[in-house]
Formats: structure tokens, C-alpha cells, sequence
């Protein structure tokens, strides 16, 4: 009888059913995923007396969390679009092989390490008052005092703020992405484009987007639902003068000392991650065949 | 259409120590199906891609009808592009696909429309246009391409081993289909292969490559029985051409190949007491079960279906002798075989070219 | 030859070099883009404090000094919240490897009921936000009595981490070849055995790779730790923190501070960015 060595049994053999080495991971996260998102269901929506909408009529009259809602959103709508196309740009850059690419390539994605915060007080010593912006401005005498771009009245120059801080930090995310998904599609569609006389917005279009859009989804869903949860950015530059989702999340729990609202706040962020997620999908469906 | 010159063009890959191609010239008439032969890493999908300007020579120069593009883009060309891996468009119908090089160019819809058709007629590809080629067979995705190609009004069609990636028996039917249609456009060809028996059976003319050079250029037959030197003998032709090393005698008259000899041309008298390298096709060699001739012992009988073929030793060298079907020869059975001195090619040993011996 | 050829067009040329100085104008914009700031702040950095209240302010700095810095370094809680960030971000990788490495061996090589399941499980988890998460995980942290401690920040950086952890050494072990592994087996060895001689170190490198991103990972995340911790913070919430009340040499100096790890990770770690979805840029 050839039965191979290893499959006779003998004493339980670690990894003999994968489960076993699933299990830590699966423990680990019920336990401290699982179990929190259903303790944060269950703290938005009940009290000490049990079921109530409490917190949820705490969380919607407060006059921050409406201009937190509205930043956010705002945020995203500008921030996302604008990472896309740079990204875009940024691989096809790449793509030509320029000169320095490691250099280039090495700026490019330093901002990926970079955590929000210190993002946020990077460009705050450009956007502050007497930061260098201001200090530029004023020494070529176009303006006398500078611009008071992060003061609480000027909500329009807070946005751009924190838009170009935004965009600054996080666009290496998309763009490693990208990048990796336009070095996967293969030369010869391009060259075949080519020979066929397509100009190169008409490659771009033909053959390249296309064949990225599996790596477009990816990072859009991935950067909508981080740029959802932007908050230290913000936060340095501007303290609560702009309010953002998470910046209300933090507000609540630490300084109001209310966790009830913080995740009410929290699972409104969950509820516009999810319908985002599902929006791309659905409108990135693919095509049957690529 | 258009003809096609290539002048001394040279390319070495950056960080490659030998040329791809190293001074390679070649002149393609207009409306001429020319095949580049050659083993893998000899230079000839280098040459075709300068042609078609996805690669830049280092110097040297390419002309298409009469318009120098040797640095042109290639989209300004005016060629197309059968390539190896396909490379039909997957997110596009098999129409748009077709139609892809005339709507870049601009060209109006209906007329775009009436030449698809035409072009998916002749590729039998007509139930196919609202498909996508993911749903598509390799050789249906191959038509797809070769009818992309030839909806254009190139100057020149390009090919690059686009039969390679097919099983044998579609490749075989392919290549007739494939050299029918070429013929009825009539447009100059360029056509890159590895495979001789595609080249051959092709081909108006053969360029023969090997190491970044055209070791012979000519038509099927001639390059075929009358081989420029031993690696186009030994390259075309299956089984290859047989090579046989020997000493001419001290009277110039005949040549010793190791204990046996045959006569020697007279225009090769000179040779004498020096060594020579004799070539015959393992086809042209007779095989006499008994009278004159040379006397060989069988090692190997394959019996082939259509033919026999017969490892022999002679001299202590080995031949092959392709003999017809009914024969029948053990392994040890000694045989006479006859080497036709018309079919005989003589060889110098040093610089392997073939010696005029008429 | 037998034709005269036209002269050579060196037109497309031209056209060529004038895309190529085009493509490296624009490289030097975006670079210019990413660095300047980063300049700006380190300028900043070493500034001494009287200069940092100058306005405008120059480019190159009037005076130079290392007390921005050191102030920064020596105020309270810094060194500390150093040495947190530290110990959390090692021990969330250890944590992490451990517990997912095992479940993306298990992705990688085994077909089984649930599989689908279970990777659309983690790809979910991976999807949520991490605020909704840390609220919870605070009460939940204070009542078992680990609120405030090194530990409970490693759990919570380690949830973060595990589903890419799990998804990445995944790919990491489909790429190892599985006919290595099983010689290692027709030769005697027990399928543990197998995977710690020959699988692991063949994984290793990627292994290693996703390692110093979830620590970088661990590095940067503020949120979570800001809301679990008080008084053993990690870096990040400790300058979060610290914001308000802290003087403006403090701001530029922590914000230079966060940003130096980052240029060392990045210089480490640029070879594996691309690599890590199985391609490599060059």
C-alpha cells in the first residue's frame, strides 16, 4: 500500500486543519473588533434606562457637529477628486522614465510615513499668521500683513488649508497604488496603440485608464474612507475652529467625557464609509471581460 | 504601400554587451513578403520593432517609401502591427477593436462600420463583432488582431511571430489562410518567425539572422538548397542539412572523410591535403541496399509515418538519411549509401562559407 | 546600395528631448511640492526661538540654534511618549506577526469552507474606521483595568494591523513555491518543520517588509491612542495633546520631530513600496 509518510496520521499535527491557525486571529479580532462595533451600537442608542435616541438628538443639535458634517464632506468632495488625477499624473511621470527617478520617486512617497499630525504642523508653519507664506508675501510687498489664513472667521482659506495639507500627505497613497497597477499593465497594448497612430491622450483613455480602473476602486474606496476619518490635520492647523467628523469624535469622548455621543458621532462616520464604498462599487462595476 | 530600406542599422540594448543588430542593411520591395528567420536572441523582433518605432537605432537608417522615419514616432508611420502576444484590447468589443486604428485616425463612423465588416468578413469573424475577447479562443483573438491590421491602408503590415502561440494543427491552417489573404491586399510584409517551416512555406524572400546579422537573404528555394554558410544549412530544413568533415587527398581529386572516399569537384582541387566540410540534405542522400556507394551502419530506425529516418555512423561521423517509408533497416545493418554530387555543398572549415564548386 | 537615401529627419528628436525637459519640469514641481514644506519645518526646527518670532520670516534662519529642539525634546512627557511609541510600535509587530502570520499561511496554502468568508471579514475590517472602534475599546479597556497602559495601545494598534497583516503575508506565502515545501517534507520533515525551515525564510524579506509598515503604522496613529491613553501616551498623542497650550517653538519642533522618522522608514523601505503587490518599479 503507497500511502506517502506524511499522510499517515499520527499525534495531532500543528496546522492539520487550517482553522487552528486561523483561530488566534479570528479570537483576537471578535474580541476587540467585533465586540467594540456592537458596544458602540449599543452605546449610541441606549442609556442607563435602555433604548433612546438621546444621544442622537445631543450629537445633531450641537451646532459643531452640523459644520463638522458639512467640512467633511466638503473635504472629501474636494480632496479625492484632485488625489486621483494627481496620482494619475504622477504615475504616468513614472511611466517616462524621467532622469532622477529614484530621487523623484523617494520625495514622492515620503509623505506616506508621515502621520496626519505632523502633516498638519508642517503646513502650519507655512498657513500660520507669521509662518512663511505670510513672511514670503510680505517681503515681495504683495500684501503688508499677510493673509490670516487659519483665523476661525476666514472658514474659505481654513478649507484651502487643509485641503493642500491634505492633499500634500496623502496623495503618495494613492499614488503607490496607482503606480503599482499601471506597472501591471502590460507594454504591448500601449505599442499596439501606438502603431495604430493613437496620440497619447487617446492611449491614456483607450488603453491605460481602462486597464487601471481595478486599481482606481482600490484606492478610491481606501482613500475616501481614510479622508473620512482626517482629523489631526485639522486639529493642528486650526484647533476646533474647523470641525471635522472625528475631530467631534475625539471632543466627545475626551473633553465632554459623553461616550454615548462619541459613537453616535463614530458610527456616522461608519454609515458614510459604508455608502461611499457601495457607491463606488456599484458605479465602478466592471465591465464583463476586463 | 511602400517599399521598405534598412541601412546599417546597429542597436545595442543598454547594459548588453553585443550588438542586437550590428550593421544589419536590407532592401524589401514594395508589395514583397518578407520573412526574417532566425533563433531566439538573433535580432530579428529588434529589427522589426525599429521598423515600426517602438525602438531607436544607435545609428544607421530606415527608409519607407522614399520618407526617411528612422527617429519618427510610430503612430505617424503609417504601418500596422500583428503582435505576439495579441494584444487586443480587452475592455473593447471585438468591433471596436478592428476599428480601433481608423477611429484614432479620425476616420468618419459609417466608413469605419462598412471596412469592420469587410475586414471581420474575411477573418470569418462577423458572428463575433459584438463580443468582448476575454469570451474569444486564442485563434479567435489572433483574427481579431490580423483583421485590426489589415483595415488599415498601412504602407507596411508588421508581424511578429503572431502563428507562435497558436497549437499545431491551427497553426498549420492559419498559415495558409494568413499567406492567401496577404496575397489578395498584395501589402509589403514584414515577417518575423523562428519557425523555417513558416518562413519557407511565407516568404516571396528569407533573411536568414544570426547574431545581429543577415547571414543570407533570398528566395525559399535558393536559401534552401543552397545554403550561404553551415548555420543557415544547419538551421532550415528538418531534419537540418548534414555536415560532414574530411581531407581533401594529396592529387586534389577526391576527399577522405575517414577511411572512405567520394570525388571532389574539380573547381576544388586547390584544397589539396587541407580539410574541407562537406554538406548534404539527409533527403538527398540514396539509400542502395547493396552496389557502389559508401558503407554505413544503421544505430537508430525511426520510422516516421511518411518516411524513415536513419541515424547512420559512417567514419565515425554521424548522418541522417531521411529514406522512404517501405524501407525497413535493424540498428548494426550495414547500408550503401549514395551522395549525389549535385546535392553535395563544400564548406570551408575555417570561415564556414559555402565554396563555389561548379 | 542601390537607392539614394533622403537625408535623416531629426525633427522627432527634438520633439523627444522637449518631452523629456517637460516630464522633468514636472517632476521638479511635484518633488518640489512634497520637499518644500519639509524644509520649511526643519528650518524651522533649528531656529532659535527669538528667531522663530521674527516676521516675516527669512528663508535661511537668523539665528541658529539647537534650543527649539531641545525644548522640545526636554518638555514633559516627551521622552517618554518616545519611548511608548517605541515599545507599542515593536510589540504591535511582534503581536501582529504572531497571530496573523499563522492565518495568512493558512489563506495561502489551504482551500477550505469559509475561506471566502473569512477574507471578506478582514477586507471589512480593514475598511472600518478606526474611531468607531476606540471608543468601545477605551470603556471596554477601562473596565478590565488595562486603560492608560502600553498594552492596551498595542491591542488596539494590533487590531489596525492584523487584517493588512493577514492579506499581505497571505500574498507573501502564495509567492513562496509550494514544491520547495514539499521536498522539505518527502525528506523527512514534519509540516511545521517544513514551514519554519523552508517556507519562513524564503518569506522572510516580505515578512520584513510589512513589518515596518505596520510599525510605521503604529507610529502615526493618533486617534486611537489619544482616546486610550492619559498619562502614558504615545508620541503622536502626546504632541496632540500638548497643542494647545504649547508655545509655538514646541508646534515646529514636534512637527519636525514626527517627520524625521519618516524620511529614514521611507529611505529603508522605497524598494518594497511597489514590491509589496508582488511588482517591483524598474
Amino acid at each position: 500500500m503507497a500511502v506517502a509518510a506524511f499522510d499517515t496520521p499520527r499525534r495531532s499535527r500543528l496546522g492539520s486543519s487550517p482553522w487552528l491557525l486561523l483561530a488566534p486571529s479570528i479570537v483576537f479580532m471578535l474580541a476587540l473588533f467585533g465586540w467594540p462595533v456592537v458596544q458602540a451600537l449599543i452605546s449610541a442608542f441606549s442609556d442607563d434606562s435602555g433604548f433612546t435616541l438621546a444621544a442622537w438628538e445631543r450629537l445633531f443639535s450641537d451646532p459643531y457637529f452640523l459644520k463638522a458634517l458639512r467640512n467633511t464632506l466638503l473635504l472629501i468632495v474636494i480632496v479625492v477628486p484632485v488625489q486621483l488625477v494627481l496620482a494619475v499624473a504622477m504615475s504616468l511621470l513614472v511611466q517616462a522614465r524621467p532622469k532622477f527617478l529614484a530621487g523623484h520617486f523617494y520625495l514622492w512617497t515620503i509623505p506616506l510615513a508621515v502621520s496626519e499630525l505632523a502633516a498638519g504642523l508642517v503646513w502650519l508653519s507655512v498657513f500660520d499668521s507669521r509662518g512663511y507664506l505670510n513672511s514670503l508675501l510680505v517681503s515681495w510687498g504683495i500684501s503688508d500683513t499677510g493673509v490670516q489664513w487659519l483665523n476661525y472667521t476666514n472658514t474659505g482659506t481654513m478649507l484651502l488649508a487643509v485641503v493642500i495639507a491634505e492633499i500634500w500627505r496623502a496623495t503618495s497613497l494613492v499614488f503607490v497604488i496607482v503606480v503599482a497597477g499601471i506597472q501591471m499593465v502590460p507594454k504591448d497594448f500601449d505599442e499596439a496603440a501606438q502603431v495604430f497612430g493613437a496620440s497619447a491622450w487617446q492611449r491614456l483613455w483607450h488603453v491605460t485608464l481602462p486597464q487601471l480602473k481595478p486599481s482606481l476602486q482600490v484606492a478610491l474606496i481606501l482613500r475616501t474612507i481614510l479622508a473620512l476619518q482626517a482629523f489631526a490635520v485639522a486639529q493642528a492647523l486650526t484647533g476646533r475652529d474647523f470641525p471635522l467628523l472625528v475631530g467631534e469624535t475625539y471632543q466627545w469622548y475626551v473633553n465632554l467625557q459623553n461616550p454615548a455621543v462619541a459613537s453616535a458621532a463614530a458610527l456616522v462616520v461608519l454609515v458614510l464609509s459604508m455608502v461611499t464604498a457601495l457607491f463606488y462599487l456599484r458605479t465602478m462595476r466592471q465591465r464583463e471581460g476586463t | 504601400m511602400a517599399e521598405v530600406v534598412l541601412h546599417e542599422l546597429v542597436k545595442t540594448y543598454p547594459g548588453g554587451t553585443a550588438r542586437a543588430t550590428d550593421q544589419v542593411s536590407l532592401e524589401v520591395a514594395d508589395g514583397e513578403f518578407m520573412v526574417l528567420l532566425g533563433p531566439s536572441g538573433c535580432g530579428k523582433t529588434t529589427l522589426l520593432r525599429m521598423v515600426a518605432g517602438l525602438e531607436t537605432p544607435d545609428s544607421g537608417q530606415i527608409v519607407i517609401g522614399g520618407r526617411d522615419v528612422t527617429y519618427l514616432e510610430p503612430r505617424r508611420r503609417n504601418l500596422s502591427m500583428v503582435f505576439q502576444s495579441y494584444a487586443v484590447f480587452p475592455n473593447k468589443k471585438v468591433a471596436d477593436n478592428i476599428g480601433f486604428g481608423l477611429r484614432v485616425h479620425g476616420v468618419p463612423a459609417d466608413e469605419i462600420r462598412k471596412k469592420v465588416e469587410w475586414a471581420a468578413d474575411l477573418l470569418q469573424l462577423t458572428p463575433y463583432l459584438d463580443r468582448y475577447p476575454a469570451k474569444l479562443s486564442g485563434g479567435q483573438r489572433q483574427r481579431v488582431a490580423v483583421a485590426r491590421a489589415i483595415v488599415m491602408d498601412a504602407d507596411v503590415l508588421l508581424m511578429d511571430e503572431p502563428l507562435s502561440n497558436l497549437d499545431a494543427l491551427l497553426r498549420l491552417s492559419f498559415r495558409a489562410e494568413l499567406k492567401k489573404l496577404v496575397n489578395e491586399i498584395g501589402v509589403t510584409t514584414l515577417y518575423v518567425t523562428h519557425d523555417q517551416v513558416e518562413a519557407l512555406s511565407l516568404g516571396d524572400r528569407v533573411a536568414v539572422m544570426r547574431e545581429g546579422r543577415i547571414a543570407q537573404c533570398g528566395d525559399p528555394v535558393a536559401v534552401y538548397t543552397e545554403p550561404a554558410d553551415e548555420f543557415v544549412g544547419g538551421f532550415l530544413g528538418s531534419p537540418p542539412m548534414n555536415f560532414l568533415t574530411g581531407e581533401v587527398t594529396g592529387d586534389g581529386t577526391r576527399i577522405d572523410l575517414g577511411g572512405q572516399t567520394l570525388p571532389l569537384p574539380a573547381a576544388l582541387s586547390s584544397f589539396q591535403g587541407r580539410p574541407l566540410r562537406l554538406g548534404i540534405r539527409p533527403e538527398a542522400i540514396t539509400v542502395d541496399a547493396d552496389g557502389d556507394g559508401l558503407r554505413g551502419t544503421v544505430q537508430v530506425f525511426e520510422p516516421l509515418g511518411s518516411s524513415t529516418l536513419l541515424t547512420i555512423q559512417l567514419c565515425g561521423q554521424v548522418l541522417k538519411v531521411q529514406a522512404p517509408a517501405s524501407l525497413r533497416a535493424e540498428p548494426g545493418r550495414t547500408l550503401r549509401l549514395g551522395l549525389p554530387p549535385e546535392q553535395c555543398r563544400w564548406y570551408d572549415p575555417e570561415t564556414q562559407l559555402l565554396l563555389e564548386a561548379k | 546600395m542601390t537607392t539614394t537615401l533622403p537625408p535623416l529627419d531629426t525633427a522627432p528628436l527634438r520633439r523627444r528631448r522637449r518631452r523629456a525637459i517637460g516630464v522633468q519640469v514636472a517632476c521638479v514641481l511635484v518633488s518640489l511640492f512634497m520637499a518644500v514644506p519639509m524644509v520649511l519645518i526643519g528650518l524651522a526646527a533649528v531656529s532659535s526661538p527669538d528667531a522663530l518670532v521674527e516676521f516675516p520670516k527669512p528663508l535661511i534662519p537668523s539665528e541658529f540654534s539647537g534650543d527649539t529642539l531641545l525644548a522640545f525634546i526636554q518638555a514633559t512627557g516627551t521622552i517618554p511618549a518616545l519611548g511608548n511609541s517605541l515599545l507599542v510600535g515593536v510589540y504591535t509587530v511582534v503581536l501582529s506577526l504572531l497571530v496573523g502570520a499563522p492565518a495568512g499561511y493558512a489563506l495561502a496554502r489551504r482551500v477550505f469552507r469559509g475561506k471566502d468568508a473569512y477574507q471578506v471579514f478582514m477586507l471589512l475590517a480593514r475598511a472600518l474606521p478606526i474611531v468607531v472602534l476606540s471608543v468601545p475599546l477605551a470603556t471596554m479597556f477601562l473596565d478590565f483595568g488595562v486603560y492608560d497602559t502600553v498594552f492596551s495601545v498595542t491591542l488596539l494598534h494590533t487590531t489596525l494591523a492584523m487584517p493588512t497583516t493577514v492579506l499581505i503575508s497571505a500574498s507573501i506565502f502564495v509567492s513562496v513555491p509550494t514544491d520547495v515545501e514539499e521536498a522539505a517534507r518527502v525528506f523527512g520533515c514534519s509540516r511545521f518543520e517544513a514551514a519554519r525551515r523552508v517556507v519562513f525564510p524564503m518569506a522572510l524579506p516580505g515578512l520584513a517588509a510589512s513589518s515596518i509598515f505596520t510599525f510605521v503604522l503604529s507610529w502615526n496613529e493618533i486617534l486611537g491612542a489619544a482616546v486610550i491613553t492619559l498619562g502614558h501616551r504615545t508620541l503622536p498623542a502626546q504632541v496632540l495633546a500638548s497643542l494647545g497650550e504649547a508655545p509655538q517653538a514646541y508646534r515646529y519642533a514636534g512637527g519636525f520631530a514626527l517627520i524625521l522618522p519618516a524620511l529614514v522608514f521611507i529611505l529603508v523601505m522605497r524598494r518594497y513600496l511597489v514590491n509589496m503587490w508582488g511588482t517591483t518599479l524598474r
